[in-house]
């Protein structure tokens, strides 16, 4: 167990699964559609306000500051394709309440996964003991957010049966399979889950919201002369089953393959440093090992993070500027309001090459004595919030993608990854680059693939000399490990050189 | 939930799933209880206590497959949960291969006693974990003026579960974890480096509580103002306690389904040499409180001890259910339990002692493997050595090579097996290694 590492993953394996599978309970609520009521959402949780009015006292009663629920009923299915057919599928019911006490800066936690007067008094007794004191608190006036809506759904995935969803994934086998005769295997796998939170603290403050989200993933496997290759590419939003489209599966298989074709060719790059050239898209890996996980402000809250002391100091180019976005429409990183009831925003980490924010949770803003940034996130109602990125990306900059690949003699271009890490106090960082090209002479050569890059986050941030127009956002099913919690983000970057990092390659 | 209402639940749902129209199906609850404290700079940061339990089901309808879980455990919605599954498992694609195991191969009543469950633990008071941490923290706390931040965990963890399938098996198991963690941060001219120092036990009595903070502070001392050194071969020393980074690509190209999907670098290579006649591993769930002991795995499969790797040979796979019957091969579980590796005759110092240049891996940051290929890439740290000492802590570097050859690259084996972890591997030293940085 390391806590101090974090890590990236994409999803890649070979999952089963699924389909719709509704307790009998939430059958009566009208709920399929996104709603505005917190009513319904007391009834879909069976509480009342007078009993969250009671956990919370209960809560706060040994003299804590403030204290919340975070009430949680997530679906989840997926449908997986082997074999040509798609043959097994996997389902999974999550539902509790999360009860959290602060005192200051300490955290009392428990969670229940039975939603009744005794079991959550029971919790929010356990969580209170973070303080030692006594106070009778008055019940709270409950006081509505209705959040603004950045995944509006068109058809939810509580609607959609499995039968519907087959087609589609079947569509990517045969996709693939016919695209190229090496084609051996496929795998193909439809992951959905839909998430309805009931929010409320001791401010009096009650939310809402019903986060659906998707992912879709195609495997191809190769075989040519003995030697095989596999490549993955995946999808992921926040969006409900129009998510699914012909167009969508048609790119996608497209993509796998080609990428799979041009694997037989590629090799490993030489070790060493030089200078790398990071592709629009998928490289937005580097903001968030190299300077996303820094700017959490935990850690340069508890100092251990390499960029505690830079605040308002210069930490890169005047063309860089570097943002944390919780309002992208539809993208795997939206988030309506955190998982403690913050507004989500667009929050400007890096402005003309400035460190301008850091990236909060409601302790961190508290004691920076800013505004909450919405970064305050939980893998769910099991989990204490802490701050967590969204959909980090950069903004365009003055120079063009050729030019750069021009301005490069002996150098690497990188696309596509498949994980990343970085130690957070020494500013370490890593990518796995599954496919890329040599860079000789300014011009894009030899596939390349299979190598780790490593760097220093302040050093590769100052050594960005160069950023392209060409911001794309990448929408892969890209998930991010901190304390052993996973959380949803997105990621995008127009391309951009690095002057040095260091390649794990082949010595001569 | 005691083990026999656990069981009574199971079988009723079992039951129902027959009933409801499968030919098959098998069902495992489990319960499980924890306790995390984290302490920062003598102050409580964190106190959580959790408590969950869940049901989960595999249904084999008509020849098609699917598998469901949940925490709603009344039993009237588990019912309906059921049902609701059984009529959605029928949209699927058959599949000839899907059914449970062959009850030949399931564990049968009356192993012997693992002995992985501390009944003492669920009575061990808030207080007396506070203090543990606190304990360790103390170890370090101000006892270096460079020092930023020192954090310490106490964690534990309380797992019953059984299993209980329509063909005949039936099966409980507990098991406990206690453990106590410590992480130091420090200041210095280059950045923030921090060292952790970890133990954990399946027993209260048996956790080792001193030493961590103390351990953890010279670890991040020596780890102070690291350089890089210049890209080439090295020999290379790799510490216990991150060896097992190495070895999880080897292990996941032996899972059947790896086999299978054409993902693995070791299809074809039973019975053939894959690593040097010094690497001997053996599976072996029969260890009396092994952190990785069990008497069945996940699918009801007996638990037996096995060689994996001998002498450099591959002996054998691991193989489940599914993929088993897929592959024609039987199968001998699809997870490894305990990892035992074979010792040599030095300790680490006297390893370190006798190379001449090389570099000594603490740590792994990032990077992959390549399953198909086998062709790996790591960010690593640790320290650069001569004639025989560590001269400095080195950063930002990266291991690289292919499974297939690295491993006959190994040339001795440390003395240093860490008894309490699951896969129990000394530190190795293998030569001729790609090391790239400057």
């Amino acid at each position: 167990m390391d806590f101090k590492r974090r890590e990236f993953i994409k999803i890649s394996g070979i999952t089963a699964a699924g389909t719709l599978i509704l307790p009998p309970f939430f059958n009566s609520c009208k709920t399929t559609r996104l709603s505005d009521n917190a009513e319904s959402y007391l009834g879909h949780f069976e509480v009342t306000q007078d009993l969250l009015r009671k956990v919370i006292s209960a809560a706060m009663e040994k003299g804590a500051d403030y204290a919340d629920l975070y009430f949680e009923h997530t679906l989840e299915n997926y449908s997986a394709l082997e074999d040509g057919k798609v043959n097994s599928a996997y389902s999974n019911i999550d539902y509790g309440v999360g009860i959290r006490v602060l005192k200051g800066d300490q955290t009392g936690y428990a969670y229940s996964e039975s939603i009744t007067s005794d079991a959550m008094l029971k919790a929010a007794r356990t969580a209170a003991n973070i303080a030692d004191g006594s106070k009778v608190v008055a019940p709270v006036k409950i006081n509505e957010y209705v959040a603004p809506n950045y995944y509006p759904l068109v058809n939810s995935w509580e609607g959609t049966s499995v039968k519907d969803k087959i087609p589609f994934i079947q569509r990517i086998n045969d996709n693939i399979f016919a695209a190229d005769k090496q084609v051996i295997k496929v795998n193909a796998v439809l992951g959905d889950s839909t998430s309805y939170i009931l929010f409320f603290n001791s401010e009096g403050q009650l939310a809402w919201d019903y986060r659906p989200m998707v992912l879709l993933y195609g495997v191809c496997i190769m075989e040519k002369n003995g030697q095989i290759e596999n490549f993955f590419v995946g999808r992921s939003h926040r969006m409900g089953s129009e998510f699914l489209t012909n167009e969508l599966v048609d790119k996608l298989s497209k993509d796998v393959v080609e990428k799979t074709s041009l694997l037989f060719t590629a090799t490993k790059p030489k070790a060493g440093e030089m200078e790398v050239v990071m592709g629009a898209g998928e490289s937005g890996i580097l903001l968030h090992e190299a300077i996303g996980h820094a700017f959490e402000a935990d850690f340069n809250r508890k100092n251990t993070s390499i960029f505690a002391d830079k605040m308002g100091k210069k930490i890169a180019g005047d063309f860089v500027k570097i943002v944390d976005d919780g309002t992208l429409k539809g993208k795997r990183g939206a988030i309506n309001f955190d998982d403690e009831g913050n507004e989500s925003e667009k929050t400007v980490i890096v402005n003309n090459g400035i460190l301008s924010s850091y990236m909060h949770d409601r302790i961190s803003a508290k004691f920076y004595n800013v505004k909450p940034t919405g970064n305050g996130r939980r893998q769910n109602f099991r989990n204490i919030p802490i701050p967590r990125m969204r959909c980090t990306y950069m903004e365009n900059g003055p120079h063009k993608r050729d030019e750069i690949i021009a301005s490069v003699k002996n150098g690497v271009y990188v696309e596509n990854f498949s994980n990343g890490e970085v130690n957070i106090g020494q500013g370490d960082f890593t990518f796995f680059v599954k496919f890329g090209y040599l860079i000789e002479n300014g011009k894009l050569t030899k596939p390349i693939k299979d190598f780790n890059i490593i760097g220093n986050g302040p050093q590769a941030l100052s050594d960005m000399v160069m950023v392209a127009d060409d911001l794309l956002i990448d929408n892969g099913i890209w998930t991010c490990g901190k304390d052993g919690q996973g959380a949803p983000n997105s990621m995008g970057i127009p391309t951009v050189k690095i002057k040095k990092l260091t390649v794990g390659g082949i010595n001569a | 939930m005691n083990t026999s209402e656990k069981y009574k639940l199971a079988d009723l749902v079992v039951a129902h799933a027959i009933k409801n129209g499968a030919q098959q199906a098998s069902v495992n609850i489990y319960e499980n209880r924890s306790n995390n404290i984290e302490i920062r700079d003598q102050k409580i940061d964190s106190l959580k206590e959790s408590n969950q339990s869940g049901l989960s089901i595999s249904l084999y309808v008509d020849k098609k497959y699917s598998s469901h879980s949940t925490n709603r455990l009344k039993e009237s919605e588990l019912l309906r949960f059921v049902e609701e599954a059984i009529a959605s498992t029928r949209f699927l694609t058959e599949d000839e291969f899907r059914s449970l195991p062959d009850p030949e191969y399931y564990y049968k009543e009356g192993g012997i006693n693992l002995n992985t469950f501390d009944a003492s633990l669920d009575s061990v008071d808030a207080k007396t974990k506070i203090n543990l941490a606190s304990m360790a923290l103390d170890e370090a706390y101000k006892k270096d003026d460079r020092i930023i931040s020192v954090s310490s965990y106490y964690f534990d963890s309380i797992t019953s579960s059984v299993m209980v399938a329509s063909n005949g098996f039936r099966g409980d198991a507990g098991k406990t974890n206690v453990g106590l963690y410590v992480t130091v941060s420090m200041k210095s001219e280059t950045g923030r480096p921090n060292d952790y120092w970890v133990e954990s036990s399946l027993f209260m009595e048996k956790l080792k509580k001193t030493d961590l903070g103390k351990k953890a502070l010279e670890r991040t001392i020596r780890k102070i103002n690291p350089k890089k050194i210049l890209s080439g071969k090295y020999s290379v020393i790799i510490e216990n306690r991150v060896a097992g980074n190495l070895l999880s690509p080897i292990y996941s190209a032996l899972q059947g389904s790896s086999l299978y999907q054409k993902q693995s670098f070791l299809i074809g290579k039973q019975n053939k040499p894959v690593a040097s006649a010094l690497f001997t591993a053996i599976d072996d769930p029969t260890i009396v409180s092994g952190a990785g002991s069990r008497l069945f795995d996940d699918e009801g499969l007996a638990a037996v001890r096995r060689p994996i790797i001998e002498k450099g040979v591959l002996k054998d796979y691991f193989i489940d259910n599914y993929y088993g019957r897929k592959l024609g091969m039987k199968p001998n579980s699809g997870s490894s339990s305990n990892v035992i590796f074979e010792t040599g005759p030095k300790n680490l110092e006297e390893l370190i002692g006798s190379l001449k240049k090389g570099v000594f891996i603490t740590g792994f940051i990032g990077g992959n493997c390549n399953g198909s290929t086998g062709d790996f890439s790591y960010g690593i740290e640790g320290f650069f050595i001569q004639d025989g000492k560590i001269i400095h802590p080195v950063n930002e570097m990266n291991i690289t090579g292919n499974m297939n050859q690295f491993w006959f690259n190994l040339i001795e084996l440390g003395s240093d097996i860490r008894e309490n972890e699951t896969i129990r591997i000394p530190s190795l030293l293998f030569e001729n290694v790609d090391l790239s940085g400057i």
